[in-house]
């Protein structure tokens, strides 16, 4: 059994705890370091697909946790409600306009204290006024409110600092109106992490999964390979010369079909320093500054604590 | 068949269901009650006419009486009203009686129609309700939910439900062993004018019979003798000339030449000197008459008897007496008490209309009182004529039943019956919990009495009412619910069925001697329970009255019941009965068949269409007995008459929304039944129009991934409770010990479990006797951040003294600033009033966090001029300790709210909502859950909703399949990875989603503790209860531990300083309780000193005093 793999069995993963430091493998730091590989797979709009190998699981994990709750975005936080005659009660509806994404980059703007004025340093004002009316011939507008309905509000000067704010995306949905009924909002953006509240967040999810490493443990030929392709839902098997192969093993989302009734042919294994990140932002951030942020967040965080080693190296023992 | 057009045939379901709602047996029966049983109660020969004592020309007479549609009078302006306008302004929702009379008025005959004698609460959804028959959008202009199962009433603006009440069934003759091991025959006669229970009982070897008015049972020879049948040997035919009969009554007719009883006239001599309470003496008739009245009109009394012909009544005793020989054989004879061929259920037409009839009754009476008063007196020549009408006191009949509806005690002084716990509340919980309690079924035994018999399932229960829906604790098994199909009959005529039977060639019983009766081959047949007369060709009657019946010439609701063994035909019209419709089978065929479905889904016919050409027909439990039913189509066999429509309709509504209820231990659904009414979620489309006192509500109701088609049906899938939860099945953290759930708190920031709580709080301006009324004042100024608590608690105030729409309010800031007068006694201007001259009256908020004030309502109504109803919402994302269950049964409280990041995720990047311990399965053995845990993950995939209706649903290898060709484990077990290691989870994990309810039950509602706070006056100790503000009482279990322990001072501690400590002045040298410094028993302050005693104590030893007892306290210095 290789200790850098879990294996995937009929009844159970076996072998996923690293318990040994990973310096205990005769390698030294540089080693290690140097090993490290980072390819990206795919970059979109909405998100990004990365290959990390060589890492620990806690050093991978850190990264996705720091994307999830601790890179910072600007969201609604304070809402003065100047009317609400929708059938939605005020509370939910604040709620629901908390959770809109807002299409602002955090990096400009400053955490604002409890006790500290909104200003252009801190907030991002928008306005939100609906009005559902019956015209005359009948038909009826202005009976969806969408987040596209948020008008920004510059504090002096944040025009022509910052440019343009808005929503990332025009067609939430905030509430349905019915005639002469209307919502009357002013909406205040903060900075903050998702740790605090899942609105800060900036990713819709980060996550990784560990690269499949697909064996065939014997010859598979004939009849069985045919069948061996057809299981696999994600087409990882293929069928070459009459001999079954693994074609695509990335395409594993690890349903152990293929070991279901008969785990002799297949060998299902994880590699353990192998992460396929996948991050998919919520719009504010681009997914490559996502990560970049983590990065930067969790070197913030490895200082402070390398900091605070120092110190108490240096302080005498008393 | 095949499979797909048994499927189609389940169509039938929502289409019977379409057609007549889920409380369709409430309407029904009051309906019934408004058109016709009202007319037969006025009509009745001892209710519609009033005469009096005094002046034989005076007469009153009714003619026709009618409930015109609900409106409301006042300042004299006659105006409809809707039901909602009654919930907000606290109103009856109620309608005029009117009644067309005749009466003599001097000497003039008078005639008025339309004159009002009363209002008649209406029930909602019946024929005179302004909602009946109305589209959504009608009823949407009347703010109300197209979903509302109706059928309730509003009285005083509180919607009441008049709960189905079961009863053994009236006027039929019951045979049963008591506990001395006699069989007693017993009937228990009930018409509109009278109740009385007859028994035949054999005591030894000799047969009595029994009855209240008699003191002493009376041998049964006697009885017959009595009522006019002199020969023994006529007594034996009557009862039966087989040897067993003549053997078991030899004794009986012994008895009679003992106590030398040979002819009526002696009988009947011995019967009225056994007669209770006699009157005899005071009118002047004799023992005889007297008897032979009692035999007439009270013994038996729903037989019918005109000119003392007794002889009906002589064959039904016949009958009785052969059934308690027949059991004293043949124990198997025995009728089974719990059988629901037995059982009546009456509805809210039946009892308001005994309620009516009493109130009727008593206003007539009231009414002749007054007529004999005033004819009493000399006339006086001159002035108007006396005027009947102004005798007549409206307010009674509309108080009379208001009080008994809104109170639900029934009491109906002629039959000398009260009952208690009639109507209910309708809760508003949950919509399932306002469905379930309109098909609820309450019954009459006492809950107290450890008897099994009523609580447990009975065979013959079977589709008519829900296996599962049933309360845990003392009311198991005797409240119940109705199944999905279960109609309940309502009255219909006999006449039509009995001149149809004998036109059939029923004969008359009168025309055969006793023994022909019971000759072999001859069937006697029985009208709802009255003897009609024998028939020799049983099956022809029976079939052609079946025929009669699916052609649709008479009621679809009358049964036909042969009982081979007694030789007996049972038909029954009467109402109470539970019967449930079936597909008839003829020569192993469906008589449904695809076209008609087909036609049914093109909207060409409804559900009566398929019983009025008899394709579909209803069985009530007894001719469930004469019938062969098959489960399915591939059971149908050669005998098979009929086909169930479909298993699941079993089970009642409430059970009906468990997916896959068939895979789960039983207790599980029963346990499913009671919280699935305790789940907030949506409770009608005019939720947020309501004005309840609290409403518990969801923010983000989800309709369930696997659906039931009774959730389709009842529309839960419009109207849920509940979320689609993502649950992974694993240990986490050890918090989820006992049940225990983890939460996502990213979950619950974006919605999950968000409930508002809405609340409601009145708030009237009265006005008193002296013209004086409460006013509302303009709140003080506040000044600065910081005013003190006495001045902030008014700042939600508008400047009119009442709460501002949208301010946020805590425990006891004011909403309505009112004031009341001192003075509430003298004649006192209003405007000569100063300040001085009213005290403040606040109305104050209560609950436990800080609670957004929603809307205002103002409104007056004719008993409150100034009604002031504050609404506020409170909105709670879940916390520690809420409660949440899925829909078998498990439930559990949050015992972590966890950061996403730490919670596990796959390899998609999904993560869970909630984390359940796998420990909840193997004991509780909800397999039901597992199952809809894999079939909503694959519909998940597929875009559908899934079904896991009972006895069908999709399949666990079908979901499984979907599974796979997804990428996704084929047994719904999924690699996951640890949110807090980062590393793989060492097992697969089961996970998908799972409907879970939030419960009602929250800490926020829950929390309590106190320091110190109220006492409460009598005996200083610290209050008790939550509400209360009280403190946590240390019970005497605790004690007897600090007891065990040795722990003196603790002890005294809690009980005494802590609590009521009371420092009394004792008389060292008399020893009783001295009052401040000075011993009144002594007269003198010398020898007092001063005991701590806990407060109870010292007024124990006053009690004590008070009655003559002295306590006396040796004092010593240790
Ligand atoms: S685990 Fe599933 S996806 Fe992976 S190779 Fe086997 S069958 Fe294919």
């Amino acid at each position: 059994m290789d200790a850098n793999t879990a294996y995937l069995t009929q009844n159970t993963p076996e072998n996923v705890h690293t318990v040994e430091h990973p310096l205990s493998g005769g390698k030294t730091l540089e080693e290690i370091l140097s090993n490290i590989e980072m390819t990206i797979i795919e970059e979109k709009e909405e998100h990004l697909i990365i290959d990390l190998v060589g890492i620990e699981a806690p050093i991978a994990n850190a990264l996705r946790r720091i994307m999830l709750s601790e890179v910072p975005t600007m969201a609604i936080e304070d809402i003065n409600l100047w009317q609400n005659t929708s059938v939605i009660p005020d509370e939910v509806l604040a709620h629901r306009i908390g959770l809109i994404p807002i299409d602002a980059d955090p990096r400009l703007f400053k955490f604002k204290h409890p006790n500290e004025e909104h200003s252009s340093e801190n907030c991002i004002c928008f306005k939100l006024h609906a009005v559902c009316r019956r015209l005359e011939d009948g038909s009826i507008v202005g009976d969806k409110v969408m987040s596209g309905d948020l008008q920004w509000q510059p504090f002096p000067n944040q025009q022509e600092r910052f440019g343009h704010f808005k929503p990332v995306h025009d067609d939430i949905i905030i509430a349905k109106l019915g005639p002469g009924q209307e919502i009357e909002a002013e909406l205040f953006c903060e900075k903050g992490i998702g740790a605090t509240h899942t609105k800060w967040s900036p990713v819709c999810t980060a996550s990784y999964r560990l690269a499949p490493k697909i064996t065939l443990k014997k010859e598979i030929a004939g009849e069985n390979a045919i069948n061996l392709k057809n299981k696999c839902p994600m087409g990882v098997f293929d069928v070459k010369k009459g001999k079954a192969v693994v074609k695509n093993p990335r395409n594993c989302t690890s349903c152990r079909e293929c070991i279901r009734e008969d785990d002799s042919m297949v060998s299902l294994a994880k590699v353990k320093d192998h992460f396929i990140f996948t991050i998919e932002t919520t719009g504010a951030l681009s997914p490559r500054d996502i990560f970049r942020e983590a990065i930067k967040e969790l070197r913030d965080k490895a200082a402070f604590w390398l900091d605070k080693i120092n110190i108490y190296k240096r302080t005498p023992k008393s | 068949m095949s499979q797909n057009s048994h499927q189609e045939q389940n169509l039938l379901i929502p289409a019977f269901l379409q057609l007549r709602g889920l409380v369709k047996q409430h309407i029904d029966s009051y309906d019934y009650f408004l058109t016709t049983d009202i007319k037969q109660i006025v009509s009745s020969p001892s209710n519609c006419c009033v005469l009096s004592d005094y002046n034989p020309d005076f007469y009153l007479k009714y003619k026709d009486i009618r409930v015109l549609m609900p409106s409301i009078e006042e300042d004299a302006v006659i105006s409809s009203i809707t039901p909602h306008e009654c919930r907000l302004r606290d109103l009856t929702y109620a309608a005029p009686i009117e009644v067309d009379i005749e009466y003599i008025k001097g000497n003039k005959i008078i005639c008025r129609s339309g004159l009002e004698i009363g209002m008649m609460p209406i029930m909602l959804g019946c024929c005179n309700c302004v909602l009946r028959n109305k589209s959504e959008e009608e009823l949407a202009k009347m703010l109300e939910c197209p979903y509302d199962p109706r059928g309730y009433f509003i009285i005083k603006g509180v919607e009441k439900v008049i709960l189905i009440q079961e009863q053994a069934s009236k006027n039929r003759i019951i045979v049963e062993i008591d506990s001395k091991n006699n069989v007693v025959a017993q009937v228990t006669s009930s018409t509109h004018e009278k109740k009385s229970r007859t028994v035949v009982q054999s005591k030894g070897s000799k047969i009595y019979m029994k009855h209240n008015t008699l003191s002493e049972d009376i041998p049964i020879a006697i009885v017959f003798k009595a009522l006019g049948v002199q020969a023994d040997q006529e007594i034996f035919q009557l009862v039966g000339t087989q040897k067993q009969y003549i053997d078991a009554l030899g004794m009986s007719l012994q008895e009679c030449s003992i106590l030398n009883i040979l002819t009526e006239k002696q009988a009947l001599r011995f019967i009225g000197s056994k007669i209770k309470n006699s009157k005899a003496a005071k009118t002047g008739r004799t023992k005889i008459e007297e008897a032979r009245d009692v035999l007439a009109t009270v013994v038996l009394s729903h037989v019918p008897c005109e000119n003392y012909d007794f002889r009906a009544k002589i064959r039904y005793l016949g009958i009785m007496v052969r059934k308690v020989i027949d059991a004293m054989n043949d124990p198997k004879k025995v009728d089974d008490r719990d059988y629901y061929g037995n059982k009546r259920l009456e509805l809210a037409g039946q009892l308001v209309g005994l309620l009516f009839e009493d109130l009727f009754k008593r206003f007539n009476s009231d009414i002749k009182k007054h007529v004999d008063k005033i004819f009493s007196k000399p006339k006086s020549s001159k002035g108007e004529p006396f005027d009947v009408i102004t005798a007549m006191n409206k307010k009674m009949i509309t108080e009379g039943l208001n009080n008994a509806i809104s109170t639900g005690n029934w009491s109906l002084k002629r039959f000398k019956m009260e009952r208690a716990g009639v109507t209910e509340v309708l809760s508003r919980l949950s919509y399932m919990s306002a469905l379930g309690m309109m098909t609820r079924i309450n019954s009459q035994f006492e809950k107290t009495r450890k008897i099994s018999g009523p609580r447990s399932l009975q065979g013959s229960q079977f589709g008519m009412i829900c296996p599962s829906d049933t309360p845990e604790g003392e009311s198991c098994g005797l409240v119940k619910t109705l199944a999905l199909t279960t109609h309940i009959t309502i009255d219909q005529p006999e006449e039509q069925i009995s001149k149809l039977a004998f036109s059939l060639g029923v004969e008359d019983a009168s025309l055969f001697s006793g023994d022909e009766l019971y000759s072999p081959g001859v069937f006697r047949v029985f009208l709802n329970g009255q003897p009609l007369g024998v028939h020799r060709d049983a099956d022809f009657l029976i079939n052609s009255l079946r025929e009669i019946r699916r052609k649709g010439k008479i009621s679809e609701f009358v049964s036909v019941v042969k009982v081979e063994e007694e030789q007996q035909i049972h038909i029954a019209c009467d109402g109470g009965r539970l019967t449930r419709p079936f597909i008839i089978i003829e020569k192993c065929k469906s008589k449904v068949e695809p076209k008609h479905i087909k036609e049914l889904t093109l909207g060409l016919r409804n559900f009566d269409d398929f019983v009025n050409e008899g394709l579909v027909e209803y069985l009530d439990v007894n001719e469930e007995n004469n019938a062969v039913i098959a489960m399915r189509h591939e059971n149908i066999s050669e005998d098979t008459t009929h086909l169930e429509i479909d298993p699941f309709t079993i089970l009642g509504c409430v059970a009906g929304l468990i997916p896959y209820p068939h895979h789960n231990q039983s207790p599980r659904n029963t346990y499913q039944c009671a919280m699935g009414k305790q789940a907030l979620g949506i409770i009608g489309y005019n939720q947020f129009l309501r004005v309840d006192t609290v409403l518990y509500l969801l923010a983000y109701s989800q309709t369930p991934m696997v659906r039931t088609k009774t959730i389709e049906i009842v529309n839960y899938d419009k109207l849920p409770a509940g979320h689609n939860a993502s649950v992974a099945v694993m240990s986490y953290s050890g918090y989820d010990i006992e049940d225990a759930i983890i939460l996502n708190k990213a979950s619950s920031e974006r919605g999950f479990g968000r409930s508002l709580i809405v609340k409601r709080q009145n708030s009237d301006l009265r006005r008193y006797n002296n013209g004086l009324s409460d006013r509302l004042v303009m709140p003080p100024v506040i000044h600065g951040d910081n005013p003190p608590p006495s001045i902030k608690k008014f700042h939600a105030l508008d400047k009119g003294g009442i709460v501002a729409v949208g301010s946020i309010v805590q425990t006891g800031d004011v909403l309505v600033n009112k004031e009341t007068p001192v003075n509430k006694v003298d004649d006192i201007e209003m405007s000569k009033l100063t300040d001085n001259d009213f005290k403040p009256s606040f109305t104050c908020f209560k609950g436990p966090n800080p609670t957004q004030v929603n809307r205002l309502f103002i409104a007056c109504n004719p008993e409150e001029p100034f009604l002031i109803k504050t609404v506020t919402i409170e909105t709670r994302p879940p916390e520690l300790g809420d409660k949440f269950s899925s829909r078998h049964g498990q439930k559990g409280v949050v015992g972590l709210i966890v950061q996403q990041e730490d919670m596990p995720f796959n390899e998609q990047g999904w993560c869970p909502d909630m984390i359940m311990n796998p420990h909840g399965f193997p004991s509780r053995m909800t397999v039901g859950k597992l199952i809809e845990l894999v079939a909503g993950k694959s519909g998940v995939f597929q875009g559908k909703f899934k079904y896991g209706t009972a006895f069908a649903g999709d399949k666990v290898i079908d979901c499984g399949e979907i599974l796979v060709k997804n990428g996704f484990n084929y047994t719904g077990k999924d690699v996951l990875m640890c949110g807090t290691s980062g590393e793989l989870v060492g097992a697969y994990i089961f996970s998908g989603p799972l409907y879970y309810q939030k419960l009602k039950h929250m800490v926020a509602d829950k929390m309590h503790a106190r320091a110190i706070g109220p006492k409460t006056a009598l005996t200083r100790q610290p209050t008790e209860g939550r509400a209360r503000e009280g403190g946590l009482r240390l019970g005497e279990m605790e004690r007897d531990c600090l007891i065990g322990y040795g722990a003196a001072s603790l002890i005294q501690e809690r009980l005494m300083y802590s609590s009521d400590v009371f420092i009394a002045s004792v008389c060292e040298s008399c020893g009783n309780l001295g009052y401040e410094q000075w011993c009144q028993f002594c007269k003198s302050r010398l020898n007092i000193v001063k005991v701590k005693m806990p407060y109870a104590c010292k007024l124990l030893f006053q009690e004590l005093q008070a009655m003559n007892i002295r306590p006396k306290l040796n004092l010593s210095s240790s």
